[in-house]
């Protein structure tokens, strides 16, 4: 059952995925990139983290992605005349890049030097206190100041979007 | 097991069914109303002070020759209204309507579930909804849709955030993200006395995120004909036009768990309670509409931004400050 | 039985997919959703680890939040850049902005 919905979930994610890349309509690319993360969600579902899949879906397929589709109207981007994906040289250090980066990956998960300190919420902790009152204890303790910072990096993406994006005034 | 599906099952008819007929005969209720206030009748011809109008209006839509427009983006232009009408639909699920009965012997809560992040999954799916809105206004190839596709995108998402904003307040008071528990802790006093500067926001953005008069600027008949929806005829404009009034449901059952103390009041049975303050929201929405004139397009972001989410702010702060305080 | 391998191996699809859009897309919105696209797979690790391998830390979790945060902020600033270049260039096909190149 579980293993059932992980390989539907996982399947899904990485079709998606492959139609972002590959579609030479910028809209569906964003359709899909949206269905990636709504998957995704799934998956964050599964992993017990149910704070983190709300998020996904506020944050992500609800603002981000409106932001995307936004910008595509506005610029009203039609579908594209060549391949999405460039051909030639580009494609060929794009899919050697790919080839390596999966063996490495695949060395280190292979290897098993995988290792950690188990902390002090064990999963049956978290469902007692509810997962989102112990990630924000936790945000509001051992990472206080990571978590101001990111107000800063907020802050500054404001005013350089709106820096960016403004007509100026001539 | 089996037993829990059956009730499970029975649980999700009752609701969709009646959260279904309720936005049939919301429309009714609206030209009614609406009627009532402009001195007339409303509709009178189909069964008793036309109370059969809505069925009347569904077959009418049913029969209508379905169109798509000959640029249109098929698959989009598809997809869009099932995109509109699932989020508007599926929120009611984490919904508490009333406590606990007893139906042979067995004691049965009145949600369908109760999750621990129920407010956070409520606002998830309605994030969604408005891609329904962004997609159809896209794929109909017409200007009038595109516009007020563009419009309804950004307004949902400038007043999502100071809605968002505003319920944090409640939040912090009840110390859950459970609906379930919020209308407990409201067993004592309702939220909206502790929380007046809350509710009031929450009800303006609720106003604007079912692009609901005087913040209808996406479907503008004035000046954008129809707005998103305009290319659409037959069933899915009636998939439209149930979002929207499923939306309208929902933020005003959302309200009535925050605000309202949910299902709880005295002498009445709980799910009476329920419907009663509901329908009392309902009833703003359409007084609203019939009142109020429509918003220009730079006054309704302007004050989203510049009034409504420092004010929200605001009021986290005060809130924070006095429970820290006490 | 779902290892916590399903969830990495998973994960470095996605990234490779990711990595692979940016470098080869012409459309400067494709490489941002490419990129959206490899944040994802790295909060998916995030995830995954703190599930699974320390059992009880949640610092993936966390850590997942800083990089949705980072990825609204990169989306913000990256979509405003692409409004700039399409307002100076008429386009947003990357090998046709090639004014500082030779």
């Amino acid at each position: 059952m579980e293993l059932g919905l992980f390989i539907v979930l996982a399947l899904v994610a990485m079709a998606s995925a492959i139609a972002v890349i590959i579609q030479r309509n910028p809209v569906y690319s964003a359709l899909y990139l949206i269905l990636t993360f709504l998957s995704l969600a799934g998956l964050y579902l599964q992993l017990q983290a149910q704070f983190i899949a709300a998020i996904q879906v506020i944050v992500y397929a609800g603002a981000i992605m409106v932001l995307f589709l936004f910008v595509i109207m506005l610029l009203d981007l039609r579908k594209e005349e060549q391949r999405a994906v460039k051909g030639g040289y580009q494609l060929l250090i794009g899919l050697l890049l790919a080839a390596i980066l999966l063996g490495e990956l695949g060395l280190v998960f292979g290897g098993g030097v995988l290792k950690g300190v188990p902390g002090e919420f064990s999963p049956e902790k978290v469902s007692a206190l509810g997962n989102t009152q112990v990630v924000g204890r936790l945000l509001f303790t051992d990472f206080l100041l990571p978590f101001e910072l990111t107000s800063v990096i907020l802050l500054v993406a404001i005013v350089g979007a709106i820096v960016l994006a403004k007509r100026r005034l001539d | 097991m089996f037993e829990f599906i059956i009730i499970m099952l029975v649980k999700i008819a009752v609701v969709f069914g009646a959260l279904l007929l309720t936005v049939a005969y919301l429309t009714w209720l609206e030209r009614k109303v609406i009627g009532d206030i402009q001195v007339r009748l409303g509709p009178m011809r189909v069964g008793y002070h036309g109370l059969l109008q809505p069925i009347a209006d569904g077959l009418k839509l049913l029969f209508k020759e379905d169109i798509i427009p000959a640029e249109a983006d098929r698959t989009v232009y598809l997809l869009a209204p099932l995109v509109a009408i699932i989020p508007a639909l599926i929120s009611f699920a984490v919904i508490p309507f009333g406590s606990q009965v007893k139906i042979l012997g067995r004691t049965i809560d009145l949600y369908i579930t109760d999750v621990n992040i129920g407010i956070l999954f409520i606002f998830a799916v309605a994030s969604l909804g408005v891609y329904g809105i962004v997609l159809a206004g896209w794929s109909s190839n017409n200007k009038y849709s595109l516009l007020g596709a563009m419009r309804s995108s950004a307004q949902m998402i400038s007043y999502e955030l100071s809605m968002g904003l505003s319920i944090v307040g409640v939040l912090m008071m009840a110390q859950s993200l459970s609906l379930v528990q919020i209308v407990k802790a409201q067993s004592v006093v309702w939220f909206i006395l502790l929380q007046p500067v809350g509710f009031l926001i929450y009800l303006i953005c609720a106003v604007a995120e079912t692009n609901r008069a005087p913040f209808d600027l996406p479907e503008a008949e004035t000046e954008l004909v129809a707005g998103f929806h305009v290319e659409y005829s037959s069933m899915k404009f009636a998939l439209f036009f149930l979002a929207e009034y499923a939306n309208i449901v929902t933020v005003s059952a959302l309200a009535t768990t925050l605000f309202l103390g949910g299902w709880q009041g005295p002498l009445l049975p709980p799910v009476a309670w329920f419907l009663l303050k509901v329908f009392a929201f309902i009833f703003l929405f359409v007084w609203l509409r019939a009142t109020l004139p429509r918003f220009r397009y730079d006054q309704l972001m302007g004050f989203g931004w510049k009034v409504l989410l420092p004010v929200s702010l605001a009021n986290i702060l005060v809130t924070g400050l006095i429970m820290a305080w006490r | 039985m779902i290892t916590l391998s399903h969830y990495l191996a998973l994960g470095a699809i996605l990234f490779i997919i990711g990595m692979f859009g940016v470098l080869t897309r012409r459309n400067a919105i494709g490489i941002l959703m490419s990129i959206e696209l490899m944040l994802n797979a790295v909060n998916l690790n995030f995830v995954a680890f703190s599930r699974y391998l320390p059992p009880g830390a949640l610092t993936g979790q966390v850590f997942a939040i800083f990089v949705i945060t980072v990825a609204a902020a990169e989306a913000a600033v990256g979509l405003a850049i692409v409004l700039g270049l399409f307002r100076n260039f008429r386009t947003v096909n990357v090998d046709e902005i090639n004014l500082m190149k030779w």
